[in-house]
C-alpha cells in the first residue's frame, strides 16, 4: 500500500482549480495561434486574436479566462494499493474545489436542486467519476466545464446499421445545431459504444484523451477519423464565435468501447474554446 | 462605430447586422433568474428596478472581483435561455440586448416590431471585456449573487450586431453580408 496525504490532495486540487481557470495552457495558446494563421477572413482572424489576448490578460491579472468557471468535473484513477493517511477521498476533493473557487475568486455556479435552484455558494458538489486501476497510483484529472457548451452536447442510441456514416451525420448535426451557442472554436469529445450512461462518460473522457492515454483499457487510435470529421465540421463555415470562417472547431477526439450486439450508442460532448483541464499526480 | 448609452430608437436606424459597435455609458446585467423576476414584476404591473426605456441589457453573470480589480471576468452567457422573457422586456422600451448565440424567431420578430437590436459580445473573453468596465454596482436581487442585476459603466465595450431593425441575422448570413 502507498499512502497519500489528505492535505496534499486538498492543496493540489485547490491550486489547479485556480490555475486551469486563470491560466491558458500552452496547448490552448497554440490552438489560437494555429487558427489565427489559418483564417483568411479579417473578422475571424481578429476574433481569434481577441480570444488569445483575453487568455493572456487573464493569466497576467489572475482573473478567470471566462466568468463561467463551470461545474468542476474530476476523473479519479484510483489504484487498488492506495490509502489515505486520514479522512475520505471525496471529502478531500470537495474541500480542494470549494477552497479553490473561494480563494481564486471564481464564480460559484452550482444550484442545490434543478427545480428549487438555490446557489450552494461554494461550487459544490463537483461531478466525480472514479476508475479503479490495478496499481498504486492516484491520478486525478480536473476539468472546469461551462454550461454554454455542456448544454449543446448530445447523445443518441443509434441502430448498429447506422454505421460510421450515421455517426458522422449525428456529429455534424449536433455541431450545426449548436452553431454559435457554445463559444466556438469548440472541441469535441466523441464517445462511441458502451451503453447509455457509459457513452456519455466516454465522450467526457475523450475531451481529455491526450491526458489519459496511459489509463485507457482499449486501443484508441482514431486519428485519421478524427481529422476527417474535423475537416468536415470546419467546412460548415461556423467559424470563431459562429460568425463564419474556417476555425469553428479546434479538435475532435474519439474514444470507443465494446457494446451490445443490438446497440450503437454515440455521445458528443462539446467544450468551448476555453479548454480548462489538468492532470494531477499524487 | 462608437455609440453612447442610453440609445435612442432613431439612432438604431443607422446600425446594421454585422457592424462592430463600441458602447460607452450605462448597461445593466441580467440573466436567467433576474429575467424571471423582471417578468414577474412586469406581470404584476410593479415598478422595475431600473428604467427599461432606451436601456441596454447584457446577459452576464460576472465572477467576483479579486483585490485590486473592479470586476472579475464578465463575458456574455448564451441568450436563448432568455428568449421566453425577451419580447415582454422589449415591449417596455429596451433598445439593445447583448449576449451570445442564436435567438428564437419570436425574439427576432419582436426586435423588428419594437425597434431594438440584438448584439453578441465575445463569448469566453470575460477577462478582456472586464477591461472595458469602469464601475459596477448591484441594483437589484443581490441575493442571487452572480445572477443579480448590476449597473455597469462601460467604455468602448465591443459588440457585433447580430439582429438589426430589419430582421437580418448575422448567424444566418455569416460571411455573406
Ligand atoms: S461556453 Fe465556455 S467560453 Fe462560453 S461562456 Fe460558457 S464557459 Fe465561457
Amino acid at each position: 500500500m502507498r499512502t497519500v496525504f489528505y492535505d496534499e490532495i486538498v492543496k493540489k486540487i485547490k491550486n489547479e482549480v485556480i490555475n486551469i481557470n486563470c491560466k491558458p495552457s500552452q496547448h490552448l495558446l497554440d490552438l489560437y495561434e494555429k487558427g489565427i494563421h489559418n483564417e483568411t477572413d479579417g473578422r475571424s482572424k481578429n476574433i481569434l486574436c481577441i480570444l488569445k489576448e483575453n487568455s493572456l490578460i487573464a493569466s497576467e491579472k489572475m482573473i478567470p479566462i471566462c466568468q463561467d468557471t463551470g461545474t468542476l468535473v474530476a476523473l479519479v484513477y484510483l489504484g487498488k494499493d492506495i490509502k489515505l493517511d486520514k479522512g475520505f477521498l471525496l471529502d478531500a476533493i470537495c474541500q480542494g474545489v470549494s477552497e479553490g473557487y473561494k480563494d481564486g475568486y471564481l464564480r460559484k455556479s452550482i444550484v442545490n436542486n434543478p427545480i428549487e435552484r438555490i446557489n450552494t455558494n461554494n461550487n459544490l458538489p463537483p461531478v466525480v467519476h472514479t476508475f479503479i486501476t490495478n496499481d498504486d497510483q492516484l491520478t486525478i484529472i480536473i476539468m472546469a466545464k461551462g454550461a454554454g457548451s455542456e448544454n449543446m452536447s448530445s447523445l443518441k442510441m443509434m441502430a448498429p446499421s447506422s454505421g460510421i456514416d450515421g455517426i458522422r451525420e449525428f456529429v455534424i448535426d449536433t455541431v450545426r445545431k449548436a452553431g454559435p451557442n457554445p463559444c466556438p472554436p469548440i472541441s469535441l469529445g466523441i464517445g462511441i459504444g458502451s451503453n447509455f450512461e457509459g457513452v456519455a462518460l466516454l465522450a467526457k473522457q475523450a475531451l481529455v484523451k491526450d491526458l489519459i492515454s496511459d489509463k485507457l483499457s482499449y486501443h484508441n487510435d482514431y486519428e485519421i477519423l478524427e481529422n476527417e470529421i474535423l475537416d468536415e465540421l470546419n467546412n460548415l463555415n461556423i467559424g470563431p464565435q459562429g460568425f463564419g470562417g474556417k476555425t469553428g472547431v479546434f479538435e475532435v477526439k474519439i474514444l470507443m468501447e465494446p457494446c451490445h450486439i443490438a446497440s450503437l450508442p454515440v455521445a458528443v460532448n462539446i467544450n468551448c474554446h476555453v479548454l480548462r483541464h489538468a492532470r494531477i499526480e499524487f | 462605430m462608437k455609440i453612447q448609452a442610453p440609445i435612442s430608437k432613431s439612432m438604431l436606424n443607422e446600425i446594421k447586422s454585422g457592424d462592430f459597435l463600441y458602447i460607452s455609458g450605462t448597461i445593466y446585467t441580467a440573466r436567467d433568474a433576474a429575467h424571471k423576476k423582471l417578468a414577474e414584476l412586469i406581470n404584476l404591473n410593479k415598478e422595475l428596478p431600473f428604467d427599461l426605456k432606451g436601456a441596454i441589457i447584457y446577459y452576464s453573470g460576472p465572477s467576483p472581483a479579486s483585490p485590486g480589480n473592479i470586476v472579475g471576468s464578465i463575458g456574455p452567457t448564451t441568450s436563448y435561455r432568455m428568449d421566453k422573457y425577451t419580447p415582454d422586456l422589449l415591449k417596455q422600451g429596451l433598445s439593445v440586448v447583448i449576449g451570445k448565440g442564436k435567438r428564437s424567431k419570436e425574439v427576432i420578430d419582436s426586435l423588428v416590431e419594437y425597434k431594438a437590436i440584438y448584439c453578441a459580445a465575445y463569448g469566453g473573453a470575460g477577462a478582456y471585456l472586464a477591461s472595458k468596465i469602469k464601475s459596477i454596482i448591484p441594483v437589484a436581487f443581490e441575493e442571487l449573487g452572480p445572477e443579480a442585476i448590476y449597473k455597469l459603466e462601460v467604455e468602448d465595450f465591443p459588440v457585433i450586431v447580430v439582429n438589426d431593425l430589419w430582421g437580418n441575422d448575422l448567424y444566418e448570413s455569416r460571411g455573406k453580408i
